[in-house]
């Protein structure tokens, strides 16, 4: 069984937004219509996005971390969103998991995001309608497209190659290998949610020095003087 | 959660109307087996039809609250699964077996004790439904217990016996004394795990953190900047922006006036043969359920505002 | 989600080059109905390769935005300069007004024009534009962007970063950044970070604040502004302290071993000794220069034979003359530069400086490269492989904005070479055009006020590299010829003009009044200029006579801008979606390391309204006022329009050389030179509008001293010369000024700025306290204060773009933790910053990811109310802020005159030196940003409604 998600990379994400709007600019002229924003010249724009990044600070100054942190629908394989909606619009497809919103038969009660921990169901203010990140479905399939273009518009956009997507089930794929291999997790496991999106977390390269940085013959200090003396590293 | 006064009403307004029905349904009972002095037959028909008006103004508060209201029969396709969609079946056929319960009572038609069984079947029901569509939000650790269901059941009991009163009253039926004592009863049970419920979240300790949020276990993390300024449907609908100060207020609000003032009023009333007082009572106490039930909602603290505390 | 059924739309998709910033990425959009569907990175783009930013995929909004201009607007007559209010007038009036006052200044006094441009990519145009007006008050906005990384680094290796060299992340195994702003080169840039993490490398930031690209470094090292140059002094320290520098590179690459004069009483004191009877090989620099050769132990011409100069020691000539190898100068000189030096003045401690020191030693020296790539030196050795060392830099504003930005920057560019890391895989490699000879010789700006004369183009480039005091552009008393005393004394190297001057300049008639001033998509009244608050007093100020100060003031720009609204006549420019661009070769470029690149842009949809392109308004201008570059010997016009002239515009005539390098010749057969072809353009739209030639691999590295590459550059025009470009570890270009300040030569600095020479033209690095810094009381303004630009914003140009709005609508001050609660200041209060110019009242956001020292803040968020058309209490006017009215555009010089608020060398304007303090706003007081102005009201021709919501779905129409 496929499910299709994404796998964000903390550790290259350096807070660009470009995920943000390339997604807002597909979708709201996507299939299932637009993504509204009310005040957009005036006081307190807002609009409905699909995805989002936020900062975040770890730690205390000098060792503060700046944390990147794009979030969108993490598309758990046992969502709860899906069992409380009363009009069956909130789905999850068997055919590659991913969870979506039927437009056609969403009443706009809101209780799908009530039943989400994870704050990225945005109820569009117009369309009156639930709305979310369908991993760009209208694109993912679209045999108009070149294959290498059959991705979510945001994982195209992103400058660092930050964001993965391919079949966590498929132990093959790319999503899979990195979460095996740079500790890939989920978010808020402790509501058993099992988001199909993971997070690799920060990695960290440490510097190596020799002992004695100095003592070599190739020094020019043998050539040039004074002759070298030995220089420890730290 | 930012409270929602469609929510607010529907939750209160039809917690009344069960109550008043349940009220009626066991005097009825009570009259039958020899227990109470029979009330005029318009006391039933009268009651039924207030509460019928009471469920179709908490339907009528429910639809605010939908996007597509147009659409709102479609909510209840998903019966097997959503407490949500229960709730919009069985608050119809509620509605339906309390209307044909009194129009049965002002034809004087027999078989109402029976018709009545069945309606307070799905009455409680229905406090089940109502109350499970927030017991079953496992995030909302607030709502995620028995106690629920519980003080959904009880207030609604306890504001509707008190509406039954002060109708006795205002009719001048019989047996307003035994309603009286039934309504300060409930409504001191009411109280009673309604503070059991404030003791327990009090005392909750959040299942989520920042750190398993964002999955970086460190002890200081604090969020910069959520994506966005001007805010969005995860701040308007999750924060109701009012201060610790305010909440305080409410709930101090909400105990005296759905429990403390009503009991007073209620045995004030009583001693003093007011009617008056008891409607004051019920008015009273409906006025703080309306409080409680905000205070409800406001004091839920969803997960999902951890991914949404600061803007810069 | 269901697919509803829609009726067939008209869908089609361009190539064009994006222009939501500078970065110029390739980019397919898509449109439907002749409506913008979508923007997506264009894959077959070497730039960019597919991937797209926050503002390329937010290019709909800007498209649509309400805040647009499309008709030309005349200012109200008896309306105030500022007010904005405006009356719509045809083009051919506007042209009228121009033509009859340009014309009438080009034929009397044309230095009474002066042309400022801002972010703009067609400097080769609007220089050219100038220089046929026969003004020489042009520039572009180098000199308050980062003249310093371009002067600095050119002056010293012949290259610069971004579009002119960066770091080889590709083979780098450490990268250290310093003071980079998050959108410069952004995309390759976030490319490149990505990969060389994935791959392992080590990457560490130099920066005060710890945001953007600095948040994925595997080590942060805060630093306070300013002192960058003391902290890369002490690790050149270290690295020759220690023996961590490649010898053999500095020897034969760079002037390490060239003999400096040190006979005080020679006229050639401090230059470099030279063999001056050998054969000159170049008629603008010398290669004779002298060598200590510590075999023979004699003077030898530099890599003469088996000779090895000596690095370090004093020697004498057969003359007698006193000498040193410039390294040991260079070594004296570093020998007061200690770590424990350099821990005091940049917050750093002594012992993270020397391991930071090692660290980049021990990689470059025992992690080399060798790459089997044969290829030819300068000298006629042959090589038979490539190496390198894989330390690689990157850096921009954060080094240049300072006034003591050049020498650091110097001080950089000696790092890199110690290391032995120029155009070397894993270090820094050139893009073409560059290297260039230092200083470069392409361009010379003239250096005689009789090259301004009626009626006839410049005498020279408006700018240029001045190679010494003879190339400055003074009159007989030494006194400026530009508007904005770039290549004056004041600021002798100011190679990008010093565009924030001019309006300051201008008003106080200093050095001279002028009648015109024309600004192109520079936002002067706002967030472009320092001092905002007076300097839009001045723009609106008027003699004794009534007349304005400033009497004439045009204004070209896509949008209504704070500046729009101070011009006397606004000119509607095109978006980049509807126009034909070039990113020349003779301007700048989109190289790649592996060789020359151009590309265009090309209109997808038509013109809003009356929209111009400004190149077509500087066309049609030339074309009437009968620019000889732009006339044919019968008088009529030479150029129909701008795709005409790019097609066939040659630098001289039959050069062969243009503005694209792609498909020239007759058949579009040939590259980077060739004649015209007039199917170019549709050459570049047939191929992502991009041009890319990739040399052969031995052409790729070594370039300051390939033979074959030297002489392939020289064929192509790349380069006038094929000499090398030898590394200047000492600068004897700065010692030749210096010499003037002691009287020597025809041309001696005014006695005032004698010392200030002296000082500043230092042939070495060395540090010293920013300007602004030294004349203020760093005891009651302790806090520097320095902005940043956010990656979803360019400049202030996208406020009126409905989706990167949302991101970033206002601003905060980010203020340490620590220093906040010093100041009794809590997270979200309304504070005051008040530095010695001035102050504003503003929002305070603690944080741990600046050090204690700093606050900063977004730049260019805050607004003026009403302007970009924004109601006028959205959030960027009421709770957004500047911090440029903190900073002043002069500083005191003492003897009661004032100086330029720029680096002395280069006239970098200082924006990063600014000293504030912090306190808590009263309880109170209103809670909105200080200070405020009048609001704008919407300019005739901009959307007529504020939406109160809107919803863009491409195709229906709604927003063509």
């Amino acid at each position: 069984m496929t499910q299709l998600a994404l796998v964000i990379d903390l550790n290259v994400c350096v807070g660009c937004h470009a995920c943000v709007t390339s997604c807002k600019e597909w979708n709201t002229s996507g299939e299932a219509g637009f993504m509204s924003d009310d005040n957009p010249y005036d006081r307190d724009p807002t609009g409905t996005f699909f995805n989002r990044v936020q900062t975040f600070e770890v730690g205390g100054f000098p060792d503060t971390q700046t944390v990147h942190f794009p979030k969108s629908c993490l598309h758990c394989e046992d969502p709860p969103c899906v069992p409380v909606c009363p009009t069956g619009a909130s789905y999850k497809r068997p055919e590659d998991g991913i969870v979506l919103v039927d437009y056609d038969k969403c009443i706009g009660c809101k209780y799908c995001a009530w039943a989400c921990p994870y704050g990225v169901r945005e109820l569009d203010e117009h369309q009156k309608v639930m709305k979310k990140c369908t991993l760009c479905v209208d694109r993912i399939y679209d045999e108009k497209l070149p294959e290498s273009e059959r991705k979510p518009s945001c994982v195209l956009a992103c400058p660092t190659n930050a964001r993965l997507y391919g079949d966590i089930h498929d132990e093959e794929s790319i999503v899979s290998k990195a979460i095996r291999e740079a500790a890939g997790y989920q978010l808020m496991p402790e509501w058993g949610t099992q988001p199909a999106n993971h997070y690799l977390p920060r990695r960290k390269t440490e510097a190596k020095l020799p002992g004695d940085v100095a003592a070599r013959t190739d020094n020019p200090l043998n050539i040039d003087g004074p002759a070298p003396v030995s220089g420890r590293a730290r | 959660m930012n409270p929602a006064f469609s929510v607010v009403f529907l939750t209160t307004l039809l917690g009344a109307g069960q109550g008043l029905f349940l009220a009626l349904f066991v005097v009825e009972g009570a009259v039958a087996a020899g227990l109470l002095s029979a009330p005029a037959s318009g006391f039933y028909s009268c009651g039924s039809a207030t509460a019928v008006i009471l469920l179709g103004a908490g339907l009528l508060a429910s639809f605010f609250h939908l996007g597509h209201p147009d659409r709102a029969w479609r909510a209840a396709a998903m019966w097997r699964t959503s407490w949500l969609s229960r709730e919009v079946i069985v608050l119809p056929v509620f509605m339906v077996l309390v209307t044909v319960y009194g129009w049965m009572h002002w034809l004087g038609r027999p078989g109402t004790l029976t018709l009545g069984l069945l309606a307070a079947a799905v009455c409680v029901l229905l406090f089940v439904c109502t109350g499970m569509i927030y017991a079953c939000i496992k995030f909302l650790q607030e709502w995620a217990t028995p106690l629920t269901l519980v003080n959904f059941t009880l207030l609604g009991c306890a504001s509707g016996v008190m509406l039954a009163t002060a109708l006795a009253a205002v009719r001048g039926e019989p047996n307003v004394a035994v309603l009286g004592q039934w309504a300060m009863l409930l409504t001191l049970a009411g109280m009673a795990t309604r503070i059991a419920s404030l003791r327990r979240n009090a005392a909750l300790k959040p299942k989520s953190t920042l750190q398993s949020a964002i999955g970086i276990h460190h002890p200081k993390v604090v969020q910069k900047a959520q994506g966005f300024m001007g805010g969005s449907f995860n701040t308007r609908e999750f924060f109701h922006g009012r201060g610790p100060g305010t909440l305080r207020m409410v709930k101090w609000l909400f105990i005296a006036a759905a429990f403390v003032l009503p009991v007073v009023l209620v045995k004030s009333g009583l001693g003093a043969g007011s009617s008056a007082l008891l409607v004051l009572a019920f008015a009273m106490q409906f006025c703080g359920l309306v409080a409680e039930r905000w205070f409800f909602f406001a004091q839920a603290n969803h997960p999902q505002n951890l991914y949404y505390q600061t803007v810069s | 989600m269901t697919a509803s059924a829609q009726p067939a739309a008209r869908t089609e998709t361009r190539n064009t080059t994006c222009y939501m910033c500078a970065c110029r990425c390739g980019i397919r959009v898509h449109l439907k109905n002749d409506e913008v569907r979508y923007i997506e990175g264009n894959p077959g783009h070497p730039l960019n390769k597919g991937v797209i930013c926050a503002k390329g995929a937010s290019g709909i909004m800007k498209q649509y935005s309400p805040a647009r201009l499309t008709r030309p607007l005349r200012r109200k007559p008896g309306s105030e300069r500022g007010a904005g209010e405006f009356e719509p007038i045809s083009w051919d009036e506007a042209f009228k007004v121009m033509e009859e006052r340009l014309g009438k200044l080009r034929s009397t006094d044309p230095k009474k024009f002066a042309l400022f441009t801002g972010r703009d990519q067609m400097q080769a145009l609007t220089g050219l534009f100038a220089r046929q007006f026969g003004t020489p008050n042009y520039a572009a906005h180098g000199g308050f962007c980062s003249v310093n990384m371009a002067a600095g680094m050119i002056y010293t290796i012949g290259g610069s970063f971004w579009e002119f060299g960066g770091p080889d992340l590709d083979r780098a195994k450490l990268f250290v950044m310093i003071g980079t702003a998050e959108d410069h080169h952004s995309n390759p840039m976030k490319m490149a970070i990505s990969k060389f993490k994935r791959e392992g490398g080590r990457f560490i930031s130099i920066n005060p604040v710890r945001t953007g690209y600095s948040a994925v470094a595997d080590e942060w090292i805060p630093i306070r502004p300013g002192t960058d140059g003391a902290l890369l002094l002490a690790l050149c320290h270290e690295l020759v302290k220690l023996g961590l520098y490649d010898r053999d590179f500095l020897v034969q690459y760079s002037n390490a071993g060239y003999l400096v004069n040190l006979d005080e009483k020679s006229e050639k004191f401090g230059l470099i000794a030279c063999d001056e009877t050998a054969e000159e090989k170049n008629p603008h620099r010398k290669h004779q220069q002298l060598w200590w050769d510590r075999h023979s132990k004699r003077a030898v011409i530099n890599h003469t034979g088996d000779s090895d100069p000596a690095l370090t020691g004093s020697y004498q000539l057969p003359d007698g003359t006193p000498v040193k190898p410039a390294f040991e100068l260079l070594r004296e000189r570093l020998s007061e530069y200690t770590p424990e030096w350099a821990a005091k003045i940049t917050g750093i401690d002594a012992a993270k400086i020397r391991s930071l020191a090692q660290e980049m030693g021990v990689t470059a020296r025992d992690q080399k490269i060798e790459l089997p790539i044969a290829w030819t030196d300068s000298w006629g050795r042959k090589h038979d492989k490539v190496t390198g060392n894989p330390v690689a830099f990157h850096a921009m504003r954060g080094l240049a904005a300072h006034s003591n930005g050049f020498h650091t920057i110097r001080a950089l560019s000696i790092l890199m070479s110690l290391l032995g890391t120029i155009d070397r895989p894993g270090g820094f490699r050139h893009k073409a055009p560059f290297p260039r000879s230092t200083p470069p010789v392409y361009a010379r700006n003239p250096n005689d006020p009789g090259a301004v004369k009626p009626d006839t183009p410049l005498g020279g480039a408006p700018l240029g590299f001045p190679g010494g005091p003879e190339d400055l552009f003074v009159d007989d008393k030494g006194e400026p010829v530009r508007l904005d005393k770039a290549f004056s004394w004041e600021h002798p190297l100011a190679v990008h003009g010093m565009m924030h001057n001019v309006i300051t300049n201008a008003w106080k008639g200093d050095p001279y009044p002028i009648d015109t001033l024309m600004l192109f998509m520079a936002n002067m009244a706002w967030n472009s200029t320092m001092n905002t608050s007076e300097v839009r007093k001045m723009l609106n100020d008027r003699d004794a006579s009534g007349e304005y100060k400033i009497p004439f003031l045009i204004v070209c720009d896509a949008f209504q801008s704070e500046t729009t609204a101070f011009a006397d006549l606004v000119l509607p420019d095109t978006t980049y979606l509807e126009r034909h661009d070039v990113m020349s070769m003779l301007d700048r470029p989109i190289s790649e390391f592996d060789g020359p690149v151009d590309s265009v842009r090309v209109p997808v949809v038509p013109p809003k309204g009356e929209c111009k392109p400004f190149q077509e308004v500087l066309i049609e201008l030339a074309g009437r006022l009968k620019f000889p570059a732009f006339t044919k010997p019968d008088g009529s016009r030479k150029f129909k329009d701008y795709p005409d002239f790019i097609t066939n515009f040659e630098t001289e005539p039959g050069s062969g050389q243009g503005f694209l390098i792609g498909w020239r010749g007759k058949d579009g057969d040939k590259a980077l030179v060739g004649e015209p072809n007039p199917k170019q353009w549709e050459m570049y739209a047939k191929n992502n509008c991009v041009f890319h030639h990739v040399m052969p691999e031995s052409y790729q590295y070594m370039r300051n001293w390939n033979q074959e590459y030297s002489e392939w550059a020289q064929k192509m025009k790349l380069r006038r010369f094929a000499d090398p470009v030898i590394i200047q570890l000492y600068a004897e270009v700065l010692q030749r000024f210096r010499l003037a300040a002691r009287g020597q030569g025809k041309r001696v600095p005014p006695v005032h700025l004698r010392e200030r020479i002296t000082t500043y033209f230092d042939p070495l690095p060395f540090y010293y306290t920013p300007l602004e810094v030294q004349c203020t009381d760093t005891e009651k303004y302790p806090l520097s204060a320095i902005t940043q630009r956010p990656m979803a914003m360019y400049h202030s140009w996208d406020s009126q773009n409905a989706w990167l709005r949302q991101i970033h609508a206002h601003n905060y001050l980010f203020v340490n933790e620590k220093t906040a609660a010093d100041n009794g200041i809590a997270d979200g209060d309304w504070i005051w910053v008040e530095s010695m110019h001035g102050r504003v009242r503003c929002m305070c956001r603690c944080s741990n990811a600046v050090e204690p020292g700093t606050v900063w803040t977004w730049n260019a968020i805050g607004k003026a109310q009403g302007a970009w058309h924004l109601s006028p209490d959205a959030n960027e006017a009421r709770k957004g802020f500047l911090l440029n009215h903190l900073i002043s555009e002069e500083i005191p010089m003492g003897g009661g005159r004032t100086v330029s608020n720029s680096d002395p060398v280069t006239g970098q304007a200082g924006w990063y030196d600014v000293r504030v303090r912090i306190c808590k706003a009263e309880a109170g007081e209103p809670e909105e940003t200080s200070p405020q102005f009048a609001p704008l009201p919407a300019a005739p021709g901009t959307g007529k409604v504020r939406k109160l919501w809107q919803a863009f779905v491409a195709g229906n129409g709604d927003f063509k």
